[in-house]
């Protein structure tokens, strides 16, 4: 509306407007002013049904949680039956994707890890978020010399690598099951999003809506969980979108090293783990679980980066 | 002996005896056999497998087989085994005795060490006293229980200087030896590396010695380079009957069975008493005649534990047997090992003189049998109700997890039950549940003799001694008829009446089944085209001696 | 910028402390017997067990075995192993392999990673763009050891033009295959961060200013994009060096390269507490320090950063 009025005010002067396409950045500052504005998030979901890459990721992982949650559908073999007279057969009608070493069904074992992976990943990505994020915002929020020990906790965490901390953990468990694992990953896996979390919240605190909302009257917790949190969540959000594949990687890395979850536990890690014998009679054994894993991890971190298009302006300019 | 020697030869199988005879008649006189100069070997290096030995190389403190076959190696002790299993004289004139409690042991006279130090009783004396003494902390102290006075050495405040009173010298060439009870197989113990004479130089500083040690076997230590190899040269100072057929050994330190095989099939490498699990199903296909798999001297059960409930009474008798039919053994041993694994047959590896009998009395609880298996259980569920689920422990830091898998798959699958596989991470972390009599299920147990004899496969895993944590019967197995036989078969005039008396014996444990006995390992592994001559003893380590290049 | 090195040092010294404490605890927080362990198949009389445990200090408290352990570590001795040899010595004998491995695979990263950043960012949108993009995005979701087992198959066993394992020769050579893996990932990491620092800085007023005042494409490239596009590209890499050091683990179990990683998968199996915190310590340190030398680099490359204090 005013660079309409821009025009008008030297009425008497030649003026010269370059064309649009030489000038990007007006492009860039262009706002649609007939909508209606849109908040943050209405503006995100708007663009992110628009970006293939999330369409292509939501795809997947619907597909991926569709096999968790019913893995009946995609196969009739129980994974856990192994029966030596039917070991190491190559792909047939009754296996279609061949039998193991302990005589289990390929498909079933890759169909049925989907749903460990899934959970484990999950509930990870819960748990260290939540952590991390309750972390970060205290040190973030309250400052001082809180945020002063708290940073340093959390550079002792973040400075021992995950996975090196997972193994000393679960090495010391012994048996580990679904939920030990959940835990061990949480325990290192929450650095990034508290460090996040922190940074967002510093730079949202002081911002003049916080202040005015302060000015108000509001109490500092009040502000915390109104104001702060709400607008400092768009980056901890990507970040645990990306976690989430990582952390399914971590548990896979975890039963590969023969540290996570036990033989008796149907996961991709293991098989691949154990598929490593095979590698020279049977190469496939290597191949399927890899490639589920794969496509998994693959799909959240699509997802991560539309997520991250989406609700950071920043990058939407590009 | 149950199975033939033949099996055991390798390569030329005619050179092999010839050559095992004529070093058992080189043992007394102290000519050098013709054309070798000096007592070092003739022909080239042999390169063989070895992993990083875990202690130094002091015989008293080594028990595993990295360190193992350089030990016996560089060593020399009153006896040798040959390749089936037979002690024979090694450094000993005489190992006799008329109670078989009392010995007198004579050593050749003029013995060197490779330092030129002089060889004597005292040096196996001196030597005995050290590793008995807990002080010393040797892992291989329990060795000299059978010698008078070792309970007073192993009290946890022992002085460093204390020794074994059943020991003395007589003179140069002379010692004594009291034993604590009769025990007509202490000669054959005397070839495990425990027993090996140290010179008096070693006390000094025990650890430096372990790095470069001075022996007196058919090999010294040229040098160690830790994480990468260990060379050895011909001892010029020994002259026994293992005299050393080529110009030395270089161990290959190996961390991946996987590099090893793939230096065997290039010949970089010269013999392997490893294969990798990738290549099971292949390696004999690889390597033709060169390949070997052979039956072994491991054997490897599951302890089903007294203490639990489950294996208790008349029920538990029942759950025992049914256990025992309801695994496929053959199929793991064909299909997940490839052969080469044995299916036991009863409770002493098959190498051993005496083991792998197929004659025992109730034997055939040991063939799978699916119908019976499933009617026994019945029969305990219905006396008593299983309390479940059934586990196998393992520790994961060793081979096991896919047999173990396969044994508790055999079970869900025969017995309907179900049945988990529960590793522990590291070894210690399962010995201390065990030790502590915690660990309730059933857990793997696997025996690797530490000497030929039948005794060693019975006496410390199912003796009434041995139980309540005082020795290897973690199941806690008491049996009065058992313990009696045990001690008749050591006390026996010859061998023979012994392994005789032993059979009984397992006869008795086949029947309460203790443990579940499952396979033997087998020696398997192979060698080069380079060399020939070349033959596995009855510890699954190769006679690297006899080796010509 | 003296004052500001020695403020982060000091801030080193309580992270220090207190990844060591937690590594000693957790080596130690569970069952797990490290003397049983040794012992093995074979029985131990208790007398023995006693004198060993004396020995390794494991009779303590853990949090004695702890002050123990860092009164030793202030005079650089770091104890001896299970194995009977100096922890130094083992520790020296397996670090500079790992650095070597860790020193490919950020060469790997870095070049390749920045060049394909580059083309991408320049390009955006185009189809070398989306093929950079997608391979990408396809590294990132095969974990470590599958690319690991991969490689060992094609270029190892089926091709034969690579060892399959490194072993007892971790040559520059033969660490080549290993490298490239463990760097594989972080290479994907920073080309993604390349392109989106690229493409932000070729819209950057300074380059349009460098641009219209005449400068050649390739040195507003290499001057004015390059430059300042790669900032956050150090700080990842910077990062990293000290991730890679871990993740090493992995990649030496598959190659069977005797680093570091080997080492400390091995001590941690035998509980051996000593071995376990002085590697996990080293880590931490390296891990610190080049976080520090990045913070430093700042200053080099962008000139609006200055430490004052």
């Amino acid at each position: 509306m005013r660079s309409d009025n821009r025009a008008p005010q030297r009425p008497k002067a030649q003026h010269w407007v370059a064309p649009l396409d030489e000038t990007p950045l007006q492009e860039v500052d262009a706002a649609d002013t007939s909508s209606t504005p849109r908040s943050l998030w209405a503006e995100a979901v708007h663009n992110l049904v628009r970006n293939p890459v999330f369409i292509i990721s939501a795809l997947l992982i619907l597909l991926v949680l569709f096999v968790a949650a019913f893995p009946g559908v995609f196969t009739s073999q129980d994974p856990t039956y192994g029966n030596l007279s039917s070991a190491n057969k190559p792909a047939s009608a009754e296996h279609p994707f061949g039998t193991t070493r302990q005589g289990y069904d390929t498909l079933a074992r890759t169909v049925w890890g989907t749903r460990t992976s899934v959970i484990i990943g999950f509930f990870t990505m819960i748990c260290s978020t939540i952590l991390g994020g309750a972390i970060g915002a205290l040190a973030g929020y309250v400052g001082g010399w809180i945020d002063e020990i708290v940073s340093r906790i959390t550079d002792i965490f973040f400075a021992v690598p995950m996975i090196l901390g997972a193994i000393v953990i679960a090495t010391r468990l012994g048996e580990m099951n679904m939920w030990t694992v959940i835990m061990v990953l949480s325990i290192f896996g929450w650095t990034n999003v508290a460090r996040i979390m922190r940074g967002a919240v510093i730079s949202t605190k002081s911002q003049d809506f916080v202040t005015a909302s302060t000015a108000l009257g509001a109490g500092s917790l009040t502000n915390l969980l109104k104001h702060v949190i709400p607008n400092a969540i768009a980056p901890v959000i990507v970040t645990a979108t990306v976690n989430l594949g990582v952390f399914i990687v971590a548990e896979a890395t975890l039963s590969f090293l023969g540290v996570g979850l036990p033989t008796s536990a149907v996961s991709w890690g293991g098989d691949i783990s154990r598929a490593r014998d095979a590698l020279r009679n049977q190469p496939m054994m290597l191949f399927y679980p890899s490639v589920a894993l794969a496509i998994t991890v693959l799909s959240f971190i699509m997802l991560g980066d539309a997520v991250r298009d989406a609700l950071d302006p920043k990058a939407r300019k590009r | 002996m149950a199975l033939s020697r033949r099996s055991m030869m390798l390569g030329t199988a005619a050179t092999g005896v010839a050559a095992a005879t004529l070093a058992a008649c080189t043992g007394g006189s102290s000519g050098g056999s013709g054309g070798s100069d000096g007592g070092s070997g003739s022909g080239e290096m042999i390169f063989a497998n070895t992993t990083e030995p875990e202690n130094p190389l002091v015989p008293t403190n080594t028990g595993e087989v990295g360190g193992g076959r350089v030990v016996t190696s560089i060593f020399a002790g009153l006896v040798y085994y040959t390749a089936d299993g037979k002690a024979e004289n090694d450094l000993a004139e005489s190992i006799e005795s008329d109670d078989n409690q009392h010995w007198t042991i004579k050593i050749k006279s003029g013995l060197k060490f490779s330092d030129d130090s002089d060889l004597t009783a005292q040096s196996f004396v001196d030597a005995w006293n050290f590793g008995a003494n807990a002080a010393n902390a040797q892992l291989g102290q329990y060795f000299f229980e059978p010698i008078e006075g070792y309970a007073d050495l192993s009290k946890e405040d022992v002085a460093a200087d204390a020794k074994l009173p059943g020991l003395e010298v007589v003179d140069d060439t002379t010692f004594t030896v009291q034993l604590v009870s009769a025990q007509s197989d202490f000669p054959n113990r005397l070839g495990y590396s425990a027993y090996m004479p140290l010179p008096a130089s070693a006390f000094d500083d025990i650890e430096a010695f372990g790095e470069k040690p001075v022996s007196n076997g058919p090999y010294m230590v040229d040098s160690w380079t830790h994480d990468k190899e260990i060379v050895l040269v011909p001892n010029p100072n020994y002259d026994g009957p293992r005299k050393a057929k080529n110009s030395g050994i270089t161990f290959v330190v190996y961390d991946s069975d996987e590099t090893m095989y793939n230096d065997l099939l290039a010949d970089n490498v010269d013999v392997i008493d490893q294969i990798p699990t990738s290549q099971l199903q292949n390696f004999e296909s690889d390597l033709g005649d060169r390949a070997v798999n052979d039956p072994g001297a491991v054997f490897q059960s599951f302890t089903l534990p007294g203490y639990d409930s489950n294996f208790e009474g008349e029920a538990g008798a029942l759950r025992r047997e049914a256990i025992s039919r309801a695994i496929d053994r053959k199929s793991i041993c064909d299909s997940l090992f490839f052969g080469t694994r044995t299916p036991a047959t009863d409770f002493v590896a098959p190498v051993i003189p005496g083991g792998g009998a197929t004659d025992i009395e109730g034997a055939d609880v040991l063939e799978f049998d699916e119908a019976k298996a499933k009617d026994l259980w019945a029969q305990a569920e219905a006396k008593s109700p299983f309390k479940g689920p059934l586990t196998l422990a393992y520790n994961a830091d060793g081979p096991h997890a896919d047999w173990v898998e396969a044994v508790c798959n055999s079970l869900k699958n025969t017995l309907g039950i179900e049945a988990n596989p529960t590793p522990f991470p590291a070894f210690g972390e399962m010995r201390e549940q065990i030790r502590a009599r915690k660990l309730m299920g059933t857990w793997r147990s696997g025996w690797q003799a530490d000497y030929p004899s039948m005794y060693n496969f019975l006496g410390p895993l199912y003796g009434s001694g041995a139980a309540d944590g005082n020795g290897s019967n973690d199941g806690d197995y008491k049996n009065p008829e058992f313990d009696q036989l045990l001690s008749d078969g050591l006390a026996a005039e010859s061998e023979d009446e012994a392994i005789k008396i032993w059979k009984q014996a397992e006869a008795l444990i086949m029947r309460d089944l203790p443990v579940v006995p499952l396979w033997y390992q087998n020696t398997f592994g192979g060698y080069s085209s380079l060399v020939s001559n070349v033959e596995y003893g009855w510890d699954t380590v190769p006679l690297y001696y006899e080796i010509t290049k | 910028m003296i004052w500001y090195i020695v403020r982060r040092l000091l801030q080193m010294i309580p992270v220090f402390l207190g990844a060591t404490l937690i590594v000693y605890l957790l080596a130690f927080a569970a069952s797990g017997d490290p003397i049983l362990t040794l012992a093995g198949d074979k029985p131990i009389s208790p007398a023995v067990e006693q004198q060993l445990r004396a020995q390794y200090n494991l009779d303590k408290p853990v949090i004695i075995q702890w002050l123990i352990y860092l009164g030793n570590v202030v005079r650089l001795d770091f104890g001896v192993g299970f194995n009977g040899r100096p922890i130094a010595d083992q520790i020296a004998a397996a670090f500079p392999v790992t650095i070597r491995l860790a020193i490919i695979a950020v060469i790997v990263e870095t070049v390749f990673g920045v060049i394909a950043g580059v083309i991408s960012g320049l390009r955006k949108g185009k189809l070398i763009d989306t093929t950079l993009l997608i391979l990408s995005l396809l590294v990132i979701a095969v974990p470590t050891f599958v690319l690991g087992f991969v490689a060992q198959f094609i270029l190892g066993v089926k091709l034969g033009i690579a060892p399959i394992n490194v072993g007892r020769d971790p040559s520059w050579q033969n660490l080549l295959v290993p490298g490239f893996v463990l760097g594989a990932v972080s290479f994907a990491y920073v080309l993604r961060l390349t392109r989106t620092s690229i493409a932000e800085t070729v819209g950057a007023d300074h380059v349009r200013t460098a641009t219209a005042k005449g400068l050649s494409r390739g040195g507003v490239v290499t001057k004015h994009i390059l430059r300042n596009s790669l900032i956050p590209v150090v700080t990842f890499i910077g990062a990293d060096l000290g991730a890679l050091m871990g993740g090493a683990i992995v990649t030496e179990s598959i190659f069977n390269i005797p680093g570091v990683g080997t080492l400390l998968f091995r001590s941690i199996n035998a509980g051996e507490a000593p071995m376990i915190v002085s590697l996990v310590t080293l880590l931490v340190i390296i891990f610190l320090l080049s976080n520090l030398i990045v913070d430093l680099l700042y200053a080099v490359l962008d000139p609006r950063i200055r430490y004052a204090k």
